[in-house]
């Protein structure tokens, strides 16, 4: 193909987009439309998935000491603890020390437990090699001496397991199906406006036009309707994700877990986004056209 | 040069609209196809360019013989072919200038030449100064002269027109026919099909009569009517 005709189907079917004017808004309004369900969900569902892998790798067991244990003992229990073979790192944190992330999360009220009226235990976090081993590390724990308690996140923690796990599964699935819906619906529309035009069709092929040639602005036309398409759901996705990732790593910040931050993320979803426009839409075309093309 | 021999068609309604065509067009004739609604007439002028394909027989166009024809060929027949219709077949969205233009652009043409030939078959036919327009401001008339334009943009050795006055009033019937003769003197084939025997009276060529899909009379300088004699 010469230059002067790519710049000429490059520049027929940007003419074209906006000469076939209401049909040129509902494709675009349909690949919009699908492009934002695409964008928010695959927003939660990556979000989802992060702060699910973040608790994961993040269960510890908080072992409460008994009040009154002395250093001896408390580096005696530290060794036993060292000696359960699922155990990656053990880390001291003394009652004043619990008291003060008490205090940041819940507030200064608690300041009055301070000193000696400090009801808080000597804790020793105990973090596993691998997550679900936590649940026999807390076992064992309970057994050792001068162990008042072993906590790890309450008995929820396995189901906890269970349901990331899920998550992870399901997430995947539901990607597949999403973009499955989003070739569908966008191959579909750009469908009904090729079939409208299937008169133009024939007229280039009754003037000596190759099939090549008929194809290319139309592929390109749907490339640009992807494109276009991907403009609002951009915006609506970045502005909506700044404007929720300011409200809830704010809750979250005291959790430890945080969401996947803005300036990577956002950039990784737009780029998607917008291949997913251009590429359907192209594609899209160019399947569609293919019934008309054949003599 | 434009032959048929022996060419049978036959439709899946099992209506025979080509029984035994035997012709052969020079270079530079002026031809009337003529008869009567569903004679054939169409089904003549739509298998030269390969919108219809002949159940036997052989039809050779220039170079290009149709029975053998790939269909990835067809394009390159059809741009040696410059084709009017009666219901002109513009491109609605293309400017007036951009429906001439896409002839050329099809032979991939430099957008200069294609420019300057576009300008100059849009005055030969008297609507350079509608290159803006839209076809669907434009009067009959003046859009089959628009598609007469882009029939000959390309220079090509046959014309081919299947009622181009058809939907025309005299007048305009009469200004459509100065152009085609225009384009006869010099030196291309114009295969015309049509109902108007005024014309044909008027501008004396051979024609080809066709009735119930054979051909009843090929007459050099004929008229409408058969002469008694």
């Amino acid at each position: 193909m010469k230059i002067s005709t790519f710049k000429r189907h490059v520049v027929e079917s940007l003419k074209s987009l906006k000469r076939n004017g209401w049909m040129s808004v509902a494709a675009l309004s349909a690949v919009t439309v699908t492009l934002l369900l695409v964008g928010i969900l695959f927003s939660i569902l990556m979000n989802v998935n992060k702060v699910a892998s973040d608790i994961e790798n993040d269960v510890q067991v908080r072992v409460l000491i008994d009040r009154g244990t002395n250093k001896k003992q408390e580096a005696k229990l530290k060794q036993n603890l060292a000696k359960l073979h699922s155990v990656s790192k053990i880390k001291f944190s003394s009652k004043e020390q619990e008291l003060k992330n008490v205090i940041g999360s819940y507030g200064k009220e608690f300041k009055l437990f301070g000193g000696d009226d400090n009801p808080l235990n000597d804790v020793f976090v105990v973090s596993a090699k691998k997550p679900e081993q936590t649940v026999t590390i807390a076992k064992e724990a309970k057994k050792m001496k001068h162990v008042y308690d072993a906590k790890y996140g309450g008995a929820s923690a396995k189901k906890l397991f269970n349901i990331v796990d899920n998550i992870q599964k399901w997430g995947i699935a539901i990607s597949l199906l999403l973009l499955f819906v989003a070739v569908f619906l966008i191959s579909n529309t750009i469908r009904i406006t090729i079939l409208s035009r299937k008169n133009e069709i024939s007229i280039m092929r009754l003037v000596g036009a190759t099939n090549g040639f008929i194809r290319w602005p139309f592929i390109l036309e749907g490339a640009w309707t992807g494109l276009f398409g991907a403009i609002i759901p951009i915006i609506i996705v970045d502005l909506g994700y700044v404007w929720l990732y300011g409200i809830i790593s704010n809750s979250l910040a005291s959790t430890g877990y945080s969401l996947l931050t803005p300036s990577v993320f956002l950039f990784q979803i737009d780029t998607l986004l917008i291949l997913i426009g251009i590429v359907i839409g192209a594609i899209g075309s160019g399947i569609s056209m293919r019934r008309f093309l054949r003599i | 040069m434009i032959e048929f021999k022996h060419v049978f068609k036959k439709y899946p309604n099992e209506v025979l609209a080509a029984n035994d065509f035997n012709v052969k067009i020079r270079q530079g004739e002026f031809i009337y196809v003529i008869g009567p609604s569903g004679a054939g007439k169409s089904t003549f002028i739509k298998m030269m360019y390969r919108e219809e394909r002949p159940t036997s027989g052989e039809i050779k166009v220039n170079d290009y013989e149709l029975q053998k024809i790939k269909n990835s060929e067809i394009p390159f027949l059809r741009r040696e072919l410059g084709i009017v219709f009666q219901d002109f077949k513009l491109l609605p969205k293309l400017t007036i200038f951009e429906n001439v233009a896409y002839a050329l652009q099809v032979i991939e043409k430099d957008p200069e030449t294609i420019a300057t030939r576009v300008n100059y078959v849009l005055d030969l036919v008297g609507l350079k100064h509608k290159v803006d327009a839209f076809p669907n401001e434009l009067s009959g008339g003046e859009q089959q002269r628009i598609s007469i334009a882009r029939a000959i943009a390309n220079k090509p050795e046959v014309v081919i027109a299947d009622e181009p006055t058809g939907n025309l009033d005299p007048d305009t019937a009469a200004g459509i026919m100065e152009i085609l003769e225009r384009i006869n003197s010099e030196g291309t084939t114009v295969v015309m099909a049509t109902h108007n025997s005024q014309i044909v009276d008027q501008y004396k060529h051979r024609v080809l009569e066709i009735e119930d899909g054979k051909i009843v009379r090929d007459q050099t300088e004929g008229g409408f009517f058969q002469d008694e004699d």
